[in-house]
């Protein structure tokens, strides 16, 4: 049983240890802050306070106040001690966001794009030490002719302290390989869209608990080191697909360059980037709040494009270490070391610093802009079928089956259309999905 | 750079003994690093019939002046004529995190003389907040971020009177444990022994069971055997018998946050006084995130299927402002 004991002690006039009600206390620790909305008063509460007593005794021992379960949070415990702190506890919320991203693992689509022999199998194999290509045939120059731009997809799992990634690789072998390389870059781009449609339709769709995401996150786009700059295929791709995927331009094989020569391209390239309007992925800004090291590093970063890369699948003995290198009479080119190249630039940012952002620029510029240009262009389809059938007279369905091109229209009936149009964009776009799906799919 | 373990990592193409350590650990970082920028936002429900301590609790969790009372309101206000339903929202920030915590009160429930369908009002404004949800997400146009107020968790007082739930507690849990996340609270418990307490949570939790309300952590939506285990203790011990305050007292040389009495001191973060500890561990330091997630994948769900299946589809959008071209 409880049996509370007071203590009465004389402080004369002082009353240091008055117990008031609910009043600010000296000692508020650091993590408490009272809402932004400002601290309400509390009710001056009248009843009296022992205004001698110091401290209540009770017989059961009081544990450590307050209380709580071991962290499951181990090294990402944002408390870090168990004393006592009078915290809420929220502050574990990131850590519960990403238990179970973490327990499912991540995935991450990675494109590579280019002409042939110029490293792209390499450099994925070096940046994610994996062997992926390990049983491929090459093909000689008359086999090629007939190729047309093939996608292939290989996907492999990675783990690493406790991290699991699924890494899809998408390739585009055949890319500018052909005598006509016109539109190559057509079925790239069909591919990009398909993932994005694929995605819309599960999206829309009423069961959406396994949603598989094939978006493409990042297309790391390689440039020939030969040339003086961009050649007309590398602008035509890039601005076909600038807006559709974050595209990373990579400098190949650049141990073919001395460092003035890399200096020299690098800025070329920038500036034909510039002057062709492409728009490469941009890192983005740092926060005010960074550290200096941090905002430094962002900035050399930004300087880099396009990363001078090579790459290897041996090791190699350089000054008594095994590193990941190129054997030449000469001297030896080491992967990793960035006084040679810019690989761990590329790697950190990919896969240390970028990935997330990759994937959020994906999902929020890339894919909405596809979703509200799909949308755009169904309800189109709806209008164009209903002045059909206004014409015709005709009691079909709201959706059979498109017809050709339309005939062209004049500014009234522009008009008219543009009208109809906001009509139907009023209704949500999944009804329209829905309805395209019953009619088209089944 | 370093390397872990047997160094390298592993894959199942075949995998490579290449040296070295890519990094792919450090996407948690960049996650974390994001979400912390963004901000969090969480929206709790307070149901129970007046004087049961519900504004004092939520002030006791979030150990701030969060509830609608301390926001000014008159304290002696008169009992509404029907449900009234009040949101009051405050950004508290702890660790580098900041939250957005709104608190959805919900004045005049169970306090009439005839309270029948008391629980409608309370239902329309969960549906209202999903509908609203739907309707961002389905705009041509959408925010990177939908504002979210539905309601992530519902905190239900249950009158501590030692004998059973009353009828209005069971309606009320049954009709709503399926669409929003129902935490029932055993109020103000230290009107109770410690035998008493536990005797009456055993009652409780027959009936609850005897009814078929699925309180949150729904056993339908554990995830693994690890989730169940956990899940598990936290079902065997609710519902939690609570106490609230936020005044404190000195005990053993400590400032605790209490309620005193003439025969002592009730300690709200004993775990031998009452269990408000681990209701907020368990509400905040652990599951904080899986009720937005079961309230969004499932609760959330399951109106939208329902919308889009009514009436075959949805109504036309209303408002231009919505949808811009």
């Amino acid at each position: 049983m409880q049996e509370p004991q007071q203590q009465h002690q004389d402080h004369g006039g002082h009353e240091a240890d008055r117990e008031n009600e609910g009043q600010d206390h000296p000692h508020t620790p650091s993590y408490l802050r009272p809402p932004v909305a400002g601290r309400a008063q509390s009710d001056s509460g009248s009843e009296p306070s022992l205004t001698q007593s110091k401290c209540v005794e009770f017989d059961l021992p009081s544990p450590v106040s307050p209380s709580r379960p071991k962290s499951p949070w181990s090294l990402f415990d944002p408390y870090d001690n168990n004393e006592d702190k009078e915290y809420v506890g929220f502050a574990t919320l990131p850590n519960q966001v990403h238990r179970k991203s973490v327990k499912k693992g991540f995935d991450f689509t990675l494109m590579v794009a280019g002409e042939s022999g110029l490293g792209k199998s390499t450099l994925v194999n070096s940046l994610f030490l994996t062997d992926l290509y390990k049983d491929r045939k090459l093909l000689n120059a008359e086999e090629r002719i007939t190729q047309t731009v093939e996608i292939t997809k290989h996907t492999v799992d990675i783990e690493e302290k406790g991290v699991k990634l699924k890494l899809t690789i998408v390739d585009t072998p055949g890319f500018g390989d052909a005598i006509d390389n016109t539109e190559c870059w057509k079925s790239v781009a069909d591919y990009i869209d398909q993932q994005f449609e694929q995605y819309f339709r599960d999206e829309s769709g009423l069961n959406r608990k396994n949603i598989q995401d094939n978006r493409v996150h990042c297309c790391l786009y390689f440039i020939s080191p030969f040339g003086h700059g961009l050649r007309p295929l590398d602008v035509e791709f890039m601005k076909a697909l600038h807006e559709k995927v974050n595209i990373v331009p990579v400098l190949a094989k650049a141990d073919t360059l001395t460092p003035t020569e890399v200096q020299k391209k690098k800025i070329k390239i920038r500036e034909e980037i510039e002057q062709y309007g492409i728009k490469i992925y941009q890192f983005p800004d740092c926060d005010s709040d960074e550290d200096e090291e941090f905002k430094q590093q962002d900035l050399e970063l930004k300087e880099s494009i396009p990363f001078a890369v090579i790459g290897s699948n041996t090791v190699v003995e350089a000054k008594g270490k095994r590193v990941r290198g190129r054997l030449y009479p000469w001297g030896i080119v080491e992967v990793e070391n960035s006084a040679h190249c810019d690989f761990v630039k590329l790697r950190n940012m990919l896969v240390r610093t970028h990935m997330q952002d990759l994937k959020d620029v994906t999902r929020e510029t890339h894919y909405e802009n596809y979703r509200a240009q799909c949308i755009q262009s169904m309800t189109r389809m709806v209008v164009k079928e209903r002045n059909r059938n206004k014409l015709t007279r005709e009691s079909g369905t709201d959706f059979p089956i498109p017809m050709g091109p339309a005939v062209s229209e004049s500014e009234t009936e522009k008009l008219i259309r543009e009208k109809d149009e906001e009509d139907i964009m009023q209704t949500v776009p999944e009804t329209l999905i829905n309805k395209v799906k019953k009619q088209f799919l089944c | 750079m370093s390397s872990h373990g047997h160094g390298g990592s592993q894959s199942s193409g075949g995998g490579s003994t290449l040296l070295g350590y890519i990094g792919i650990d450090t996407i948690i970082e960049q996650m974390r690093k994001k979400t912390m920028k963004t901000g969090f936002d969480f929206n709790i429900m307070v149901v129970g019939h007046s004087g049961l301590g519900k504004s004092t609790l939520v002030n006791t969790l979030f150990k701030s002046q969060v509830s609608r009372k301390s926001a000014g309101w008159a304290r002696d206000e008169k009992i509404p004529k029907t449900v009234d339903i009040k949101s009051v929202s405050h950004v508290i920030e702890e660790g580098g995190v900041k939250m957005k915590l709104t608190i959805v009160d919900t004045p005049g429930f169970g306090d009439q003389i005839n309270n029948d369908n008391c629980w409608e009002p309370i239902s329309k404004h969960i549906n209202e907040q999903y509908e609203k949800f739907l309707k961002e997400e389905v705009n041509i146009t959408r925010k990177k971020r939908i504002p979210d107020t539905r309601v992530h968790c519902c905190l239900y007082f249950i009158s501590p009177t030692g004998h059973s739930l009353r009828q209005l507690d069971v309606e009320f849990m049954k009709r709503l444990s399926h669409s929003v996340n129902i935490i029932p609270v055993i109020a103000k418990s230290d009107t109770m022994t410690v035998e008493e307490k536990q005797e009456f949570k055993q009652r409780v939790r027959k009936e609850l069971e005897m009814n078929g309300i699925e309180f949150y952590p729904q056993k339908e939506f554990d995830d693994d055997m690890e989730d169940k285990s956990d899940n598990d203790k936290i079902r065997e011990a609710m519902p939690f018998a609570v106490v609230g305050s936020d005044k404190e007292y000195q005990v053993n040389g400590k400032r605790v946050l209490g309620r005193k009495t003439a025969w002592g001191i009730v300690e709200v973060e004993n775990p031998n006084h009452c269990e408000f500890a681990q209701l907020r561990d368990f509400l905040i330091r652990s599951h904080l995130q899986d009720l937005k997630e079961v309230t969004h994948n499932i609760h959330y769900e399951t109106y939208r299927a329902r919308r889009l299946n009514e009436n075959g589809g949805l109504h036309p959008i209303c408002d231009t402002q919505d949808s811009n071209l």
